[in-house]
């Protein structure tokens, strides 16, 4: 070990450090996907988001030099994307999941066609804070230099899970969620509360999309989310609508989407796609193993389209 | 809410109208044309001041969309090219759309029927062209046809959302496809881009005579017609609608919910397990990373446009491939990037979804103007 080689352990530490870098997107999309879902709205344009606020939080971190006024930027840039997923569900007759799928290819499109000039300009990326210094390992730093925004992402799921329990906002979200007779008959308006969860989802996603070009891969371009926001909205799911649970699954899906990566890093080349897949063969699997046709799912949202 | 109707139809009949005859019997489709019509009209306005504010002249751009869509024969041909996968990936759609299940992973049974055509074709050299075209039709159809059905049978039997289940089955597939041609199907002489060996010029299906239009086209147009006729005219197809109307009335009355959702969705995805063998007897020749292009994502689109009627998909399937076609002459003549044509199929997504809220709406529709 001393002369900082250590051979086959390079694969958990890397799914270790995969699970905490890769984790975050999957972090933010799932918490607010979790607020938007408990307000009994889906919305499965999170993968357009996420694109969208990578793509603007590197425009606008290479354009001030600040890459936290990026990272503001792809969360207004999100709020924005769930106030036109909102606004158009809130017509009537409109299902929420076309319009999600729609956002899905109009998010990713525009990005794509704003995002053109920004793919060889290299922009100011987020700092990491060293937690890795009392090693000598390399690959224990590297494991270690842990973004600010993924401590931000882990306080947030104990704060929204003890929100949604506790507050005055949290039990609207809720009330809404569950049944929005009850909501209108305490003379709060539904289509204003999805509204607002929509966008609070809308805003996180996209700082979940900043991570990706600001911090991990942490440059633009246009293969830089494949699925990862869908993965998450599935994520919340089988998270059973539990902020805590989404940060457990978050770090599971890191984990298990460093793996291929980890392996290349040793030199198990073969089904380097297979195991890249690995997020999405997981979620299936949980999905499969979770669901039942016989009941609704525990701590559905009785509102939500997708589970009724 | 004294708007509640919902149905068209019901409403012309509660409104006196000078002629109540003709908009009684054609309200409903003059409805579903002028909807559509008018958002797609909306997104194209949109589109027209999005790249204003880029400082090109939205009428260049109306000018080289139409010329690069359907302004020569050339450009028809590319068209029509375009159409053809785009109506199979539709149908991988909207026939689910009867059930009231929402698919969206065409492009996945697009990739793996492009797959099982391309392995049987290479299992097959030494076999007449017309057989291992057939071979090649039926591998892509049962390829892509059990990948959506995979989707069908987890929400029917473990209750996984199709929506979400379809969609991770494209990454799923495009890794499988991904692992296969880099690895066990690899030709070694694809250096830069890695493909499976050519299925052989003699197996290619060609083009119709007279044209560069290849036969996929046909085959597009005989399964939507043949998907219409099946929901429409057949028994199959009612006890479908009825199971998409209502399940719980469908169950009471004995149909095996089942057994249609399990049979709709094989067709469906055998319908874009086809789109991706033509992909591969009429344009690529061989399996690789180019055939994940999009057409799967737009052809739901297009179901969505046509209100998953398979007749209608025909026509909305020409005016969406028009619009990618013209994607090559936007980026020589105006400098758009090729993104261009994804935003405006983006905005005409949200246009047509919004304009949902429209029917039963429109005044003169309902007789009173």
């Amino acid at each position: 070990m001393a002369d900082g080689t250590i051979g086959l352990w390079t694969v958990p530490l890397a799914v270790f450090g995969g699970a905490i870098r890769v984790s975050t997107p999957f972090l933010f999309v799932s918490l607010g996907e979790c607020i938007t879902e408990r307000s009994g709205r889906i919305n499965l344009g999170l993968e357009g988001t996420l694109v969208m606020g990578a793509m603007s939080a590197y425009g606008i971190s290479y354009l001030t030099g600040s890459p936290w006024l990026g990272v503001l930027a792809a969360g207004l840039t999100g709020a924005l994307l769930g106030a036109l997923h909102a606004g158009i569900c809130s017509l009537p007759r409109v299902n929420d999941i076309a319009v999600g799928i729609a956002l899905m290819l109009f998010g990713t499109g525009l990005a794509f066609y704003l995002g053109k000039p920004l793919i060889e300009p290299t922009a100011p990326r987020l700092p990491a804070i060293d937690f890795g210094w009392w090693s000598d390992v390399a690959q224990v730093r590297a494991a270690l230099r842990i973004n600010v925004l993924f401590l931000i992402g882990v306080a947030l799921a104990p704060i929204l899970y003890w929100a949604f329990r506790a507050t005055r906002w949290g039990l609207l979200i809720r009330t809404a969620g569950e049944s929005s007779d009850a909501a209108r008959a305490m003379g709060y308006s539904v289509l204003i509360i999805r509204l607002r969860a929509t966008m609070v989802g809308g805003f996180l996603a996209g700082i979940g999309g900043s991570f990706l070009s600001l911090f991990y891969p942490g440059s633009w371009n246009e293969g830089l989310s494949s699925g990862q926001g869908i993965t998450a909205v599935a994520l919340v799911i089988f998270a059973r609508w539990d902020p805590m649970l989404c940060l457990w699954a978050s770090l599971a899906f890191g984990g298990a989407a460093a793996l291929g990566p980890a392996l290349q890093s040793v030199g198990v080349t073969s089904g380097y796609h297979l195991f890249n897949a690995a997020p999405y063969i997981l979620t299936l699997a949980i999905m499969i193993i979770t669901c039942s046709p016989k009941r609704t799912l525990t701590g559905a949202p009785a509102e939500l389209s997708i589970t009724r | 809410m004294t708007s509640g109707v919902g149905d068209p139809a019901e409403a012309v009949a509660i409104s006196p109208a000078a002629d109540p005859g003709f908009l009684q019997r054609h309200g409903g489709t003059i409805e579903y044309i002028l909807i559509p019509g008018a958002a797609l009209a909306a997104a194209l306005g949109v589109f027209g001041i999005f790249v204003a504010l880029f400082g090109k002249s939205p009428l260049d751009l109306y000018f080289y969309m139409y010329q690069g869509a359907f302004g020569t024969w050339f450009s028809w041909q590319n068209t029509l090219t375009r159409a053809a996968p785009l109506i199979l990936t539709a149908l991988c759609t909207a026939l689910p759309a009867q059930l009231g299940m929402v698919i969206i992973g065409g492009e996945g049974a697009l990739l793996i029927g492009a797959l099982a055509a391309t392995s049987a074709a290479l299992l097959m050299q030494s076999a007449p062209p017309f057989v291992v075209q057939l071979a090649m039709a039926c591998a892509g159809m049962a390829g892509g046809g059990l990948w959506i059905m995979l989707s069908g049978g987890l929400r029917q039997y473990r209750g996984v959302n199709e929506t979400i289940s379809s969609l991770l089955l494209v990454y799923i597939a495009l890794a499988i496809l991904n692992h296969l041609v880099e690895g066990a199907m690899r030709d070694p002489a694809s250096l830069n881009k890695p493909s499976t060996r050519e299925i052989g010029a003699a197996n290619m299906i060609g083009s119709i005579p007279g044209t560069d239009v290849h036969w996929g086209l046909v085959f597009g147009v005989i399964a939507a017609v043949a998907s219409y006729i099946l929901i429409y005219h057949t028994v199959f197809g009612f006890a479908a609608r009825v199971a998409g109307g209502n399940i719980r009335a469908a169950r009471i009355v004995g149909l095996g919910v089942g057994k249609l959702i399990l049979t709709i969705c094989f067709l469906a995805g055998a319908s874009a397990g086809l789109a991706g063998m033509v992909e591969v007897a009429a344009v690529q020749g061989r399996t690789n990373a180019n055939l994940a292009a999009g057409y799967g994502f737009t052809g739901i689109l297009v179901a969505f446009l046509a209100r998953q009627n398979p007749l209608a998909i025909i026509p909305v399937a020409i005016l969406l491939g028009g619009i990618s076609a013209s994607g090559g002459l936007l980026q020589r003549r105006l400098g758009l990037p090729d993104a261009s044509v994804q935003v405006l199929q983006g905005i005409i997504f949200v246009a047509v979804l919004a304009s949902d809220a429209l029917y039963g709406r429109i005044g003169f529709l309902k007789g009173k103007a």
